[in-house]
């Protein structure tokens, strides 16, 4: 059944290993992957806008709240990590740069950074966790809002700020534990050479994942970090 | 699709950007603008995120149809933000039904 | 030049008789018997077999969320909630809901035809992420699993849409496990239409433009913007129900200062859209078959492929119609009336299309047009009654009554799973290289279609009346219509099991089929019946407009 070996496609100028059967050439499955990765991150923009908009809802009613709840969060730590999640993603962008012109051991050595700058923004939030977990600022029922400075009914929609805190850094963190191990596989991946000018598709894949994470944290500092501290 | 190779005196320029409004905005934020605070706070945070998308993620070097998800997404996330805010900020120019 | 032709000869032929036994064809390589076993199954990467797997997974939830309706309609026979519990009763329309919405509707066409068809109609090898696929798979049956985990394990009371306070502070139902099994199956959702808006705009054929390409995969397109944008708010919405029981984040919660209001609009924000999830591709069928059994290109296709879009962009805009009464402000229940009327005009364009091709058709009435045009009258009665429920005022006398819930049964059913029968019974002979039994599957398709109506149309008149969804007892008065209801839902029942076993009879003793027995266009009739693995012996390329039916065409035997 001679044609049906033709379909498989598996004639000489279509041998590149990483090309997949269904694919007419590496370009066009390349513009295939990175697209449907922007589709991905376009579900993760709709994913945390909920929170964000309930954030924007409840900051608009609770304005006093969540100034005196904000005030409360650690802007230097915060500052501080917003830095470092930004040189993370010049790393990120390094790497791939290395990889797209098959400059191996760089390649690793960006990655793994990032890896570093990572854990350092996560060991920082860990810090910060704890210092709420130590005042009774997480939200239930030994929530204690003295310390915010409000009472009666104003300390009530603290406990929401600080849900939306949690909520909101909790799962950008979960965003970077799931990348932390996706870039050291691909470092793995990288190391072992199985990137090349022509493909490094996953490299280019993963950086955009790392940047995105970058960007939600652009915006949660500011609207978290920064309510109302020139009073 | 030639790949474009974005050199890294860019991307370092890009990253001093955003230190500088990262530095930015914290200033910006200690000093009373009145009701420009906020603004002004999301006008810094927009554009280091333009910065992040376009550099960063190359989408100043990509399709049409790469730059059209990411402005369909954004609208997309302001639709649903405006809906709910319409809601919101006209619900007590008049009383509610069964209220 | 369009030749009118006589009744007599009129449409595709019958599906021709089988061969006699003695020149039956070789066994020929295909999808189905390129391999065989459990792990060619559960480990493929082609998408027909991911759609035959789905195909499996939705018929059981179909059957399942179909016993609850079963159960409903018993205990609504007579007037006293006397067959079970009322606790039980919340129980029963909860499960039904959720299992129907997400785990049928919801994937039904999509990822059954869709999955198989998209590839062969673009004239691809397979979807640009065929592992990706599988996944999706996987994710929809760990999301069942939850499901059916909840289910025998003691249910969930909250009604399909998971209304705050009551889902997370009062309710001691399963509630968690449940909200996580459509927060997983979601996941399924979204990778689907990630994996067809990409597959759509980057691995059509040679030639094949956009405005070449056949309605069912504009449709598709189209349902695909809606998973992707929507689907992932449900996904944050059920989160946030689930850590506030769990964990009490309190962002709905009252006491705090909480606005159980916000979980319906963030619930409605997808929920509405997912409604033309299920009915955008039924819509995409129907234009399929139209032209197929009238031989004439859909009136109007450019405006109908719009209509597609037009219809999942505006259908993003009118969340708020569900909230009429929930103490949402009254400027923006006017602003959500208005735009709720606009979705009405690119629906409405559909149907007059539909019908204008039929117009000098020349129109064969076998199976899959019954189902097409069963739609057509079924979807208007329900987009017109659609109307009223946008209508502010009035929408606030019929509010959680039963009009409401014939309206969208009327849509899901009426509309969404006739689309997904005839789509199923037209493209039966290309799935399974077998033709089934054509009497039998016309005499279903009118019990569907008179089941459905001594069902559901009752119950226009018991909500205009006043009757209350969701309440396992009621007056006596009433009886008559719930009586009639509950008949025609045993007749409609009747009209779903006999395509199960025909459909299953005819997979081993149908008559083969050729690669087109419809004589219909379509790059999928191209290939053989069942296709290949990879679809096609040779790249396709497209040279002509889609449903180029024409008389010179149907004289050319294929």
């Amino acid at each position: 059944m001679s044609s049906v070996a033709d379909a498989h496609g598996r004639d000489a100028d279509r041998h590149h290993p990483d090309l997949v059967h269904h694919f007419e050439s590496l370009p066009a499955q390349k513009e295939a992957a990175t697209f449907g990765m922007w589709v991905f991150l376009v579900t993760e923009v709709m994913f945390f806008g909920g929170l964000f908009l309930a954030y924007t809802i409840y900051r608009n009613l609770y304005f006093h709240a969540f100034v005196q709840s904000s005030r409360h969060l650690n802007l230097t730590l915060g500052a501080v990590n917003t830095a470092v999640l930004i040189c993370s993603s010049l790393t990120m962008a390094m790497g791939v740069h290395s990889s797209a012109l098959g400059r191996r051991r760089a390649t690793v050595a960006w990655l793994l950074l990032t890896v570093a700058l990572g854990s350092v923004f996560l060991g920082i939030k860990a810090v910060e966790y704890k210092d709420k977990f130590d005042h009774h600022l997480v939200p239930g029922e030994r929530f204690q809002a003295e310390e915010l400075h409000l009472e009666g009914e104003e300390s009530r929609p603290a406990q929401i700020f600080y849900a939306l805190y949690f909520a909101m850094t909790g799962l950008h963190a979960t965003h970077m534990v799931i990348g932390i191990p996706i870039i050291l596989f691909i470092a793995w991946m990288a190391h072992r050479g199985r990137f090349s000018p022509e493909y490094h598709t996953p490299v280019e894949l993963t950086g955009l994942y790392w940047h995105f994470v970058d960007i939600i944290w652009i915006f949660l500092f500011p609207l978290l970090y920064l309510i109302g501290r020139h009073h | 699709m030639s790949e474009h190779i974005v050199s890294p005196g860019v991307y370092v320029a890009v990253f001093v950007a955003l230190m500088v409004l990262t530095a930015g905005t914290v200033f910006a934020a200690t000093v009373d603008l009145g009701m420009w605070n906020t603004p002004v706070a999301l006008l810094i945070a927009v554009t280091k995120a333009a910065l992040v998308v376009l550099f960063f993620m190359h989408v100043k070097y990509s399709s049409r149809l790469v730059a059209l998800a990411v402005g369909g997404g954004i609208l997309w996330l302001l639709t649903l933000i405006a809906g709910v805010a319409a809601d919101y900020l006209t619900r007590n120019w008049v009383g509610t039904p069964g209220t | 030049m369009t030749t009118q032709i006589g009744p007599g000869e009129s449409g595709p032929p019958r599906p021709p008789v089988p061969p006699a036994p003695a020149e039956a064809p070789p066994p020929r390589v295909n999808y189905l018997n390129v391999a065989y076993g459990v792990k060619s199954w559960l480990l493929t990467t082609d998408h027909k077999r991911i759609a035959l797997l789905y195909l499996a997974g939705v018929t059981l939830m179909f059957f399942l969320g179909g016993a609850f309706a079963v159960l409903i309609r018993l205990e609504l026979v007579t007037p006293a909630g006397d067959l079970v519990q009322s606790e039980t009763y919340n129980k029963l329309f909860t499960m039904h809901g959720i299992i129907m919405v997400f785990f049928f509707l919801i994937p039904s066409i999509p990822a059954v035809l869709g999955n198989f068809l998209i590839p062969l109609m673009i004239g691809a090898r397979d979807l640009a992420f065929p592992r990706l696929n599988l996944a999706s798979w996987y994710i929809y049956m760990i999301g069942a699993a939850f499901t059916i985990f909840v289910l025998v394990s003691g249910g969930v009371d909250t009604g399909w849409t998971f209304y705050t306070p009551y889902s997370t502070t009062y309710s001691n139902t399963h509630v968690v496990a449940a909200g996580l099994g459509v927060f997983i199956t979601g996941f399924s959702s979204i990778l689907t239409g990630l994996n067809f808006i990409v597959t759509i705009h980057r691995m059509r054929a040679p030639g094949l433009t956009w405005f070449r390409l056949p309605l069912f995969v504009w449709a598709h397109y189209a349902t695909s913007l809606i998973m992707v944008l929507g689907t992932p708010v449900i996904a944050i919405t059920l989160l946030t129900v689930v850590l506030e029981r769990t964990l009490h984040l309190g962002i709905y919660d009252p006491r705090l200062g909480g606005d159980p209001v916000l979980f319906q609009h963030l619930f409605w924000f997808y929920s509405h859209p997912a409604v033309y999830i299920m009915i955008l591709p039924a819509m995409g069928v129907v234009s399929e078959v139209v032209a197929c059994f009238s031989r004439k290109r859909i009136f109007g296709y450019e405006v109908v492929a719009m209509s597609s879009l037009a219809i999942a962009v505006i259908g993003f805009l009118v969340w708020g119609h569900h909230m009429f009464i929930s103490g949402q402000s009254t400027y923006a229940g006017l602003v959500f009336s208005f735009l709720s009327f606009l979705v009405a005009i690119p629906s409405a364009i559909k149907v007059f299309n539909w019908t204008s091709t039929l117009y000098k058709g020349s129109v064969s009435y076998d199976t899959p047009m019954l189902y097409a045009i069963g739609f057509v009258g079924l979807f208007t009665i329900g987009g017109l009654t659609g109307l009223f429920l946008a209508a502010l005022g009035l929408d606030v006398h019929v509010t959680d009554t039963y009009f409401v819930v014939a309206h969208f049964h009327y849509i899901m059913v009426g509309g969404a799973i006739m689309g997904y029968l005839g789509g199923i019974h037209f493209w039966w002979p290309k799935i399974t290289g077998r033709l089934y039994p054509e009497m039998w599957a016309r005499v279903a398709a009118v019990i569907v279609f008179a089941g459905f109506n001594l069902t559901f149309f009752p119950q226009f008149i018991l909500g205009y009346l006043g009757m209350p969804r969701r309440y396992h007892a009621y007056p006596e008065e009433f009886q008559v219509l719930n009586v009639m209801s509950s008949a025609g839902a045993s007749i409609l029942g009747l009209g779903y099991l006999l395509p199960m076993i025909y459909l299953v009879w005819s997979m081993r003793y149908g008559p083969r089929a050729s690669a087109n027995p419809w004589q219909a266009k379509g790059l999928e009739w191209q290939t053989a019946s069942p296709p290949i693995t990879e679809n096609f012996e040779r790249q396709p390329v497209v040279s002509e407009e889609a449903y180029a039916y024409a008389p010179e065409e149907e004289a050319r035997v294929v």
